[in-house]
């Protein structure tokens, strides 16, 4: 009997082209998202060198970086609207399918992959943003690349790469009433630390991961990265199947039938071995917010910043004085009394329909507390139109929440929405890092309920009595 | 690429960890269609106050260090987004080589792919280096990839590891995409294998 394999092992084997005298594989790409900020400089490449696209027909380009997200789209600064058009040259000079700003499938590239069935279990998945790892909730090996090989990919529609190491990660038993798969995303990552999947895929397994809904393994998945790892999976399995039949790039009929049959054979064998392994509890997950300026510094939401004096280690000691000082947070202080200025709900980690009927549900009847910004920005046009058939944007706007257009809006500054100097943000998107939302901006990672909860309370508030 | 063989320089001091890709470039930076022009703009958030003047206690706005070449830093450097605006800044800069206990998977692959050496050493050695690096002009470093040793100021060497593929596309400038083509019969033979497989669907819109 040959060796037990890890889902991961699976999906490299099927994609190996060919091997190199010293390990390094040709690994096949089946499916290339493009958006206009990594991909300027590597069609110039091509063009350079007079290379063309070898396969359009398994890319798909959709600007979402720097599209404004204001009704009519209008504010676009002049820089972006560059790299927009640039976009449009290029998808029409190499003959590559685009979804135009004004397509009501536009939307955040990590959204409308799986949402349009373009992403699929068992796909090798690559797109020039670290957040491709979203992707692996259904089952798909999918990581992010830099501009140089995005151009790889464009021109031999393979990477080469090395084979990375497998980590499991188990959680246990079952999350508890409003704690959300962003809270266990921050607790894994506070748990393993911003470096702790450094060199591994992460395979999520345990009854905890296998009940969450796709989006919430989207989002666990989408995290993957703020741990170091650059993929992140979940075996395929009823759930994911049930996602993905009758999206419209989903396989039909009998190709259905057979690619199920494939799917749900990429689940780990028994007995596989893993490199490293990491086993957390959901039962005793509490809803997570971030006090500094990596990821990795997530609490409950009743808990305090820590002090930096205890720390051992003088550059830790170090790190951790300035991400305090960043913030504007003292070491002992509960994060709860802290007063936020924003609120954003959204990005490629929790701005799908599921995301905003649990944000909605905080909101309904209530109202956001005075002098607070509240941002609602849907992942795609098509959650947009899906929450509005369902009227969460009648709940959002009469709550005093800003019902917005599909993008990557206020998770990273390069579109108007963004922080000014000082201000403190409750935000779903996926990094704290200093000035990620705008220069000087300070921002705790939460989940979609613990930001509704608060924008209504004015200060970041435990979700659990409001839901 | 430029081919990187031997380069000696000035080295500066950054002791801290988990530098990000926000803090190396931030985002608002990447609105560029050109691989060039990122120096300015490297480590804008550290380097420049809110009114866009230099902050004098950071290393790059220091003599000797505004001509840095080599880079010693904590571990994790370049953890965070996968924009190769990254090392596209370091280099645009004049840095050519990090120093580092370890770093995060994607910077270090984009930094391979543009002919800056990322080099990982124990944290002792970097401590040494850093060292080192705050003696300014009087310490020069030499990094020698055909050796694959750092050579400290007072001789003592440091040996390094690298990936013998890389190595050799470093030394020599090569790029990627010309070497993987030369296997495009495997490719071909590949996806014509791959024909009955008929869930992998192509893009229809």
């Amino acid at each position: 009997m040959s060796r037990p394999r890890t889902l991961f092992d699976k999906i490299w084997d099927d994609h190996v082209v060919e091997t190199l005298p010293d390990g390094t594989a040709i690994l096949y790409i089946d499916r290339h998202l493009v958006h206009e900020v990594t991909s300027p400089q590597a069609f110039e490449g091509l063009r350079l060198a007079g290379r063309s696209v070898r396969r359009p027909g398994a890319t798909i380009a959709v600007a979402d970086h720097n599209v404004p997200t204001s009704r009519g789209r209008v504010g676009a600064e002049a820089d972006s609207i560059i790299q927009l058009e640039t976009l449009e040259r290029n998808v029409a000079d190499f003959n590559v399918p685009y979804i135009p700003i004004t397509d009501e499938r536009q939307g955040i590239v990590h959204v409308i992959g799986p949402e349009l069935g373009l992403s699929l279990p068992g796909m090798t998945i690559v797109c020039g943003d670290s957040h491709t790892s979203t992707h692996g909730a259904l089952g798909a090996l999918a990581f992010g690349i830099g501009t140089s090989e995005v151009e790889h990919v464009l021109a031999t529609q393979t990477l080469l790469q090395r084979r990375a190491k497998n980590m499991r990660v188990t959680v246990k038993n079952r999350l508890r009433h409003g704690v959300s798969a962003k809270d266990m995303a921050l607790a894994i990552i506070a748990h393993i630390g911003t470096a702790g999947g450094t060199g591994h895929v992460i395979e999520y397994a345990g009854e905890a991961v296998e009940a969450l809904d796709m989006a919430g393994r989207m989002t666990l998945c989408n995290m993957s990265i703020e741990a170091g790892a650059r993929a992140g999976l979940i075996a395929p399995d009823q759930t994911t199947l049930a996602y993905v039949e009758g999206r419209s790039n989903a396989p039909q009929g009998e190709a259905f039938v057979q690619a199920s049959r494939y799917w749900l054979s990429l689940k780990s064998d028994g007995g596989a071995i893993y490199d490293a392994e990491a086993v957390l509890d959901a039962d005793l997950m509490a809803p997570m917010v971030t006090w500094g300026t990596s990821p990795e510094t997530a609490v409950p939401i009743d808990g305090v910043a820590p002090d930096p004096g205890a720390l051992a280690d003088p550059a830790a000691r170090a790190d951790a004085q300035r991400a305090l000082d960043y913030m504007g947070v003292r070491a002992g202080q509960r994060l709860d009394s802290l007063a936020v200025d924003v609120v954003f709900i959204g990005s490629c980690t929790n701005s799908r329909v599921e995301d905003l009927r649990v944000a909605a549900s905080v909101a309904k009847g209530r109202t956001v507390a005075g002098g607070v910004r509240a941002l609602v920005v849907p992942g795609s046009g098509l959650v947009k139109k899906q929450a509005e058939a369902e009227g969460l944007d009648r709940i959002f706007q009469s709550a005093g929440f800003e019902w917005r257009e599909a993008g990557c809006s206020m998770c990273l500054g390069m579109n108007p929405d963004r922080l000014t100097p000082g201000q403190r943000c409750a935000s779903t998107s996926n990094r704290n890092f200093e000035g990620r939302q705008g220069p000087g901006g300070r921002t705790h990672l939460v989940s979609p309920a613990t930001a509704a909860a608060s924008a209504i309370a004015g200060r970041l508030a435990d979700p659990r009595p409001l839901l | 690429m430029r081919p990187f063989t031997t380069l000696t320089g000035i080295a500066a001091p950054l002791p801290f960890a988990n530098v990000d890709t926000d803090k190396i470039i931030p985002a608002r930076f990447l609105k560029t269609i050109q691989r060039t022009g990122l120096g300015k703009s490297l480590f804008d958030g550290l380097r420049y106050d809110a009114q866009g003047c230099e902050i004098p206690e950071f290393i790059l706005n220091q003599e000797p260090y505004r001509n840095a070449e080599i880079l010693i830093t904590l571990e994790n450097f370049g953890c965070g987004s996968s924009r190769e605006h990254a090392p596209w800044a370091l280099l645009d800069f004049g840095i050519r080589c990090v120093i580092a206990p370890s770093f995060a998977d994607i910077f270090h692959g984009n930094s391979l792919k543009n002919g800056v050496l990322p080099i990982a050493l124990p944290r002792t050695d970097c401590e040494a280096l850093m060292q080192d690096a705050s003696m300014g002009g009087n310490a020069r470093l030499t990094v020698d990839l055909m050796r694959q040793v750092v050579v400290r100021p007072d001789g003592r060497e440091i040996p390094f590891e690298i990936d013998p593929l890389r190595k050799h596309r470093l030394l020599n400038g090569l790029d990627d995409i010309g070497q993987t083509l030369e296997n495009a019969d495997a490719i071909t033979r590949f996806e014509t294998a791959r024909g009955a497989e008929t869930w992998r669907t192509e893009v229809v819109l």
